[in-house]
């Protein structure tokens, strides 16, 4: 693993008594780079995502992230170091109008705790919430309640909501799931977007392949807890192994 | 609504208060005195209970640590500006202190930890003679007077209350409507995700349960001075069911919910209890039996409280 790591994940394990979800995993993200993460449910992938984003304590292993390290750091502390992330299920605040959830995911790095109290409702991020509404397409619906809208609609602002905050490293875990394969290219192209203007690495979870193989130059498929195989998403996609895990014999 | 619909609006609501309050008995006065002290604590709660979701059952106890602050202060001839703060700080320290441990349990483990913290407060102001004067309680507290001008007659301590009243909200509109408001309803709405985007839910948990106390503490001095006399009663654990449930009759979560919930829960009994209207003259003994079967009737179809009534005739009335 190269000094350049943006992530560093090494041998991390999570066992729940002897089911291994997790069983010795590691990987690197360079700087502003996409990683895929792919598997057959159940392999471990949202339970490695939730190791190293200290939403559970890995029973072993290591996280480091631009060099410190964070393994088994809150997710609060993970968030002010500039992790963001995406969860499997929509995350968005119903109650809140679409463009407050924008603001909301970020104006916690803007100033102190007393110094938000007198700070302008919108915190200063009014301009940034309006160019992400933009850049999703939501101008319609930014001063609705987020819970009002449809599911594919609350995926983007989830989405968008992970980027708000200008992160270094994103982890966006299913961003397809449950998505109208119309929004598919869209969010892809978003991504692209996000990646090459904001920079930035992120590693993303996925079932739809085709979505992973356009994005991702770079691919880790896990199977039973383990990787299986990694590499270029071409030669992923052709290893037997693979095949077998998905497919079966 | 605009916002300049909705200042209007406001102010006919308060010019009604107002005038109305020259045509009302002394009687009544009172009562719509005790809907403004009361809705003063149950604004507090909501931003707790509403807002922030933490569902509390501890507020009457903080509404009597700030009427017995009073009490003893406004007697040692405090000046009644002074022992504002001094209930408000109390109270938001207490918050704190019991909020830390209690606040790492959510929901209704949250609401019997502050039901207990209840129980003792009831305890200690109950047998603390020395200090609460035990169930003989507090007697003289007096009323204010400000700038001279002597706040002891109902209707002046009516007009006194109704602006302190409107402070208060306008402070509490001010706070919901900064960043630090829209964190609440985040981890209201869902605290994981906030956590994840950098929301510190321990602090903004903590401080709306204390800024929560602290509203309740002040309701407690304007209570003590309008009643001038307190003993642990009215701080029972049954006060802070009773502030909960005007939260959601009205509308948890909602700006106005409290005054319409408090209204009800507070005048609604009163206004059947003393109704001299021929047909409504049996509620001088079922009032009670009628406003639980309301409220029952009421909870179940509208459990989002009456301000949610719009929303659900919406519904109905809109494409299924």
């Amino acid at each position: 693993m190269s000094d350049a790591s943006f992530l560093e994940v090494r041998d991390v394990r999570k066992h729940y008594g002897a089911i291994k979800a997790v069983d010795g995993v590691s990987f690197a993200v360079g700087p502003g780079e996409i990683i895929g993460v792919i598997g057959p449910n159940g392999s471990g992938k949202t339970t490695l995502f939730n190791a190293i984003l200290g939403q559970i304590r890995p029973t072993s292993g290591s996280v480091r992230f631009r060099g410190d390290d964070v393994t088994g750091m809150s997710p609060l502390e993970l968030s002010r170091r500039g992790v963001g992330r995406t969860f499997q299920t929509l995350q968005v605040f119903g109650q809140l109008p679409v463009r407050d959830n924008l603001i909301v995911a970020a104006q916690e790095f803007q100033g102190t705790l007393p110094g938000r109290l007198f700070a302008a409702p919108d915190a200063g991020l009014g301009e940034r919430a309006d160019e992400m509404i933009e850049l999703f397409r939501l101008q319609h619906v930014a001063r609705l309640p987020a819970g009002r809208l449809s599911y594919g609609q609350q995926k983007l602002i989830d989405i968008a909501m992970a980027f708000m905050a200008k992160p270094r490293l994103v982890l966006l875990d299913e961003p397809c799931a449950g998505v109208n394969p119309s929004l598919v290219d869209q969010l892809r192209e978003l991504l692209v977007t996000l990646n090459k203007t904001q920079g930035g690495s992120f590693v993303v979870i996925e079932h739809n392949m085709d979505f992973i193989m356009r994005l991702c130059p770079h691919v880790i498929c896990m199977v039973e807890g383990k990787v299986l195989a990694e590499g270029k998403p071409a030669d992923v996609q052709a290893n037997p192994a693979v095949l077998e895990a998905y497919l079966g014999n | 609504m605009s916002a300049r619909r909705h200042l209007a609006g406001l102010a006919v609501v308060l010019a009604a208060l107002v005038i109305v309050a020259l045509f009302l008995k002394r009687s009544d006065v009172y009562l719509l005195t005790l809907w403004a002290v009361y809705l003063m604590a149950t604004m507090g709660l909501n931003l707790t209970a509403g807002y922030a979701g933490q569902m509390s059952l501890g507020q009457a106890a903080f509404f009597g640590i700030g009427a017995y602050i009073a009490a003893l202060l406004l007697k040692a001839s405090w000046p009644f500006l002074a022992v504002l703060p001094v209930a408000a700080i109390v109270c938001f320290v207490v918050g704190i202190v019991v909020g830390f441990p209690a606040l790492r349990v959510q929901h209704h483990y949250l609401a019997f930890a502050t039901l207990g913290f209840n129980v003792l407060a009831y305890l200690a102001m109950r047998n603390e003679e020395a200090i609460t004067g035990g169930t003989f309680g507090i007697s003289g507290i007096p009323r204010p007077t400000l700038f001279g001008v002597d706040l002891g007659g109902h209707l002046a301590y009516w007009y006194w209350t109704l602006g302190s009243l409107v402070v208060l909200g306008g402070l509490l509109w001010w706070l919901l409507r900064s960043p630090w408001g829209r964190a609440f309803t985040a981890l209201r709405d869902n605290p994981i995700r906030a956590e994840s985007l950098g929301i510190n839910i321990t602090a903004y948990t903590l401080l709306a349960f204390a800024i929560g106390a602290a509203c309740a503490g002040i309701a407690g001095v304007y209570y003590a001075s309008l009643v001038e006399f307190i003993e642990p009663g009215p701080f029972h654990f049954s006060t802070s069911l009773m502030m909960l449930l005007a939260v959601i009759v009205g509308g948890s979560g909602r700006f106005y919910g409290p005054a319409l919930g408090t209204a009800i829960v507070i005048l609604l009994p009163e206004f059947l209890r003393g109704s001299s209207v021929p047909w409504l003259k049996f509620m001088q003994v079922w009032y009670l039996a009628f406003f639980g079967i309301a409220v029952i009737v009421l909870m179940i179809w509208l459990p989002g409280g009456l301000l949610s009534l719009r929303e659900r005739l919406d519904r109905k009335g809109g494409p299924q």
